[in-house]
């Protein structure tokens, strides 16, 4: 069984999964990242491909992008430093990229390559479903790979019935329409949303993310969802570290206390 | 046959590879788009702006000097006589209407000269919405004149502050914006590139100026179908247009010029035909100029408006099956035949537009051949461009 399902069998809330950019702050501190992200207890490892043009993603995401870019991350580059991770990690781990890096890679080389390094599911945040069903869906079945899409608040209940079907990991609930980007706080409007797609009583876990930041927004995500997924947040704090391992520990116990 | 399918593939390139965010945005605009241009209603009153506010029909206007100097009968499509002064407006117009339909309060736009923002924030103070325009900061430190008209006509300009700090990061802001703001806000993009229904609506708001060709020519020559029609192309909302109603003629030669910027193996070109590669750029499958890593390449021209890494999906499709031919001008050629254009015929064109010129220079035709050059837009936003090159 995929290691991200055997999460959800055995841990149904707070889930926390952390988000962070391969090769940023310094190229080579993707796997020491991940290992410390583990020591500190979170439970998903989400590991972003940077690229050029991140639509998606707020301020700090991009600016994370470029340094990683121009310190010289490539899916390749990454691809390499993963060599043997599974030594040194057990957390489910999910890749999150743009399509287009991938598709350069070619995508059944790049579905091949995350079986054979031990990573478990992809977010590909501009792979519509539609698309994703016709051409992809194979590939990642073949190899193993779970497939995470996210809804917003204007998804509307049809839609999330159909994702809630083709999907099988977890679904990312988008906490606002907003791009990313730590805010403070989660608004009555916002907890009508997560309440409403509580009630629809899907098939899959939930992680709400966008925004969430702290102990706070974390325990509110937690209350009306699985977990949570951070990213802004723990950006800014591996940026400003000059101590990764005692920071990222830090930075973990105070949000999951 | 050239047209897009039921998915928004053009061949292989198109679709709508957007985030989930965005989804509702744009369905709401596939589902509706399409009936609504086809209403009556929406009909006579883009019929009637086009006519009374930009100034169509523009002329097709025989250009004798030019005709001389090269060996067949040249034609110009005078899109340069449009209201804001280029090609842009006619998109404008349509998706103002558009967005008042759905119901929208507040419009958004990417621009890289300024020439769409200034035509969107021209339909904006029409309409008495609210616009804000996202432009690259170094496209505002470039582009002055159009950054204060856009101003003058009471649009908000924000900087795209991110990336190459361009047009296509000003696109990434435009989207983003779009994202944060998704139910009260119309996002008029202004070539024929983005996800579907984009390409096709642009490209279909454009198509006035082929639609008007045939009858001018029909007029003049006795005929509807030119030998040849050349226009230039940096997403290719003006090719698009000037194409499309001959895009199934196949007797009909579709020239397409590119920005070869500092010359195609310089590292600074916009070629996008012959430097790109299949990608993804702002939510459809096309060429793009990238690295081999997959990462966006920032390009290069003089001309402001073809300074794109991207290239309209019905573009790469033209280009894949060999419907269209793609001439790349160099920098210096374009401003050449700007110099000479203005010295034959008394207008000086933008610079985007001098590139369709040049390639008069770079295609074969026959002597008695009707060519129809699409005019896109006047030169007087790049009066600058101009001197600073000073070669005249
Ligand atoms: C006069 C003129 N021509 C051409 C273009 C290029 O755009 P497109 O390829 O969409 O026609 C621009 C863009 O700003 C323009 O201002």
């Amino acid at each position: 069984m995929n290691r991200i399902n055997r999460l959800f069998q055995n841990k149904k809330e707070r889930v926390l999964s952390i988000y962070f950019t391969a090769g940023f702050p310094e190229l080579e501190d993707t796997v020491p990242i991940m290992e410390a992200i583990e020591a500190a207890g979170a439970d998903i490892i989400e590991i972003g491909v940077p690229y050029s043009d991140p639509i998606a993603d707020g301020p700090t995401i991009q600016d994370s992008n470029m340094i990683a870019l121009e310190n010289g991350m490539s899916l390749k580059k990454l691809f390499a430093q993963l060599e043997g991770f599974r030594n040194k990690v057990n957390l489910p781990v999910v890749l999150m990229g743009y399509l287009n890096p991938i598709i350069q890679f070619g995508m059944e080389d790049f579905c091949k390559k995350c079986q054979e390094l031990g990573i478990d599911g992809l977010i590909l945040p501009d792979l519509p479903m539609g698309q994703y069903l016709e051409e992809f869906k194979e590939l990642f079945e073949q190899y193993g790979l779970s497939n995470t899409f996210l809804i917003s608040p204007q998804t509307s209940e049809n839609r999330i019935r159909e994702i809630d079907q083709h999907s099988n990991g977890f679904i990312y609930m988008v906490s606002s329409h907003s791009i990313t980007g730590a805010k403070t706080g989660i608004s009555e409007e916002q907890k009508v949303y997560f309440k409403r797609v509580q009630e629809m009583d899907l098939k899959n876990p939930r992680l709400i993310g966008f925004g969430i930041s702290d102990a706070e927004t974390f325990n509110t995500a937690s209350a009306f969802g699985h977990g949570a997924i951070i990213g802004s947040a723990f950006i800014n704090i591996v940026k400003k570290s000059k101590d990764l391992r005692t920071d990222i520990q830090q930075y973990i116990q105070s949000v999951i206390q | 046959m050239i047209r897009v399918d039921e998915k928004g593939f053009y061949g292989k390139f198109g679709g709508a590879y957007i985030p989930e965010m965005l989804h509702p945005n744009i369905e709401e605009l596939r589902e509706n788009y399409e009936q609504i241009i086809s209403t009556e209603e929406f009909k006579t009153e883009f019929q009637s702006l086009l006519k009374d506010f930009v100034g169509r029909p523009t002329p097709l206007y025989l250009a004798s000097r030019l005709s001389e100097k090269y060996g067949a009968k040249i034609y110009l499509k005078r899109e340069d006589l449009c209201h804001t002064g280029a090609h842009k407006v006619n998109n404008t117009v349509g998706q103002i209407i558009l967005a008042k339909k759905l119901g929208k309060k507040r419009i958004i736009a990417e621009t890289g000269a300024g020439q769409h923002g200034v035509a969107t924030a021209t339909v904006c103070a029409l309409m008495g919405m609210d616009c804000t325009i996202y432009m690259g900061e170094l496209d505002i430190q470039r582009q002055r004149p159009n950054v204060e008209r856009m101003k003058i006509l009471g649009a908000k300009v924000v900087p795209a502050t991110s990336g190459s700090k361009t047009l296509k990061d000003a696109t990434n802001e435009a989207m983003r914006q779009w994202i944060n703001d998704p139910v009260d806000t119309h996002y008029i993009i202004g070539s024929v590139v983005g996800p579907h229904p984009y390409p096709e609506m642009v490209a279909r708001f454009q198509s006035v100026i082929s639609e008007e060709i045939k009858i001018q020519l029909q007029e003049k020559e006795g005929r509807e179908n030119p030998d040849l029609v050349i226009a230039c192309v940096g997403g290719g909302s003006n090719a698009a247009g000037s194409f499309y109603h001959y895009y199934n003629v196949p007797e009909v030669r579709l020239i397409a010029a590119e920005a070869a910027g500092l010359g195609i193996s310089s590292g600074k070109s916009a070629a996008t035909t012959i430097l790109g590669t299949m990608g993804i750029l702002h939510g459809s499958k096309t060429l793009l100029m990238q690295t081999e890593d997959g990462q966006v390449v920032e390009p290069h021209s003089i001309s402001a408006g073809l300074d794109y890494p991207g290239i309209g999906p019905v573009h790469a499709h033209l280009f894949d099956i060999g419907r269209g031919e793609f001439v790349a001008v160099e920098d210096e050629d374009a401003m050449k035949a700007g110099i000479e254009l203005s010295r034959l015929e008394g207008i000086i064109p933008a610079i985007e537009t001098s590139h369709a010129l040049h390639a008069l220079n770079m295609i074969e035709y026959k002597k008695d051949d009707i060519i129809v050059i699409n005019l896109s837009g006047r030169g007087d936003k790049d009066l600058d461009t101009y001197i600073k090159w000073g070669g005249y």
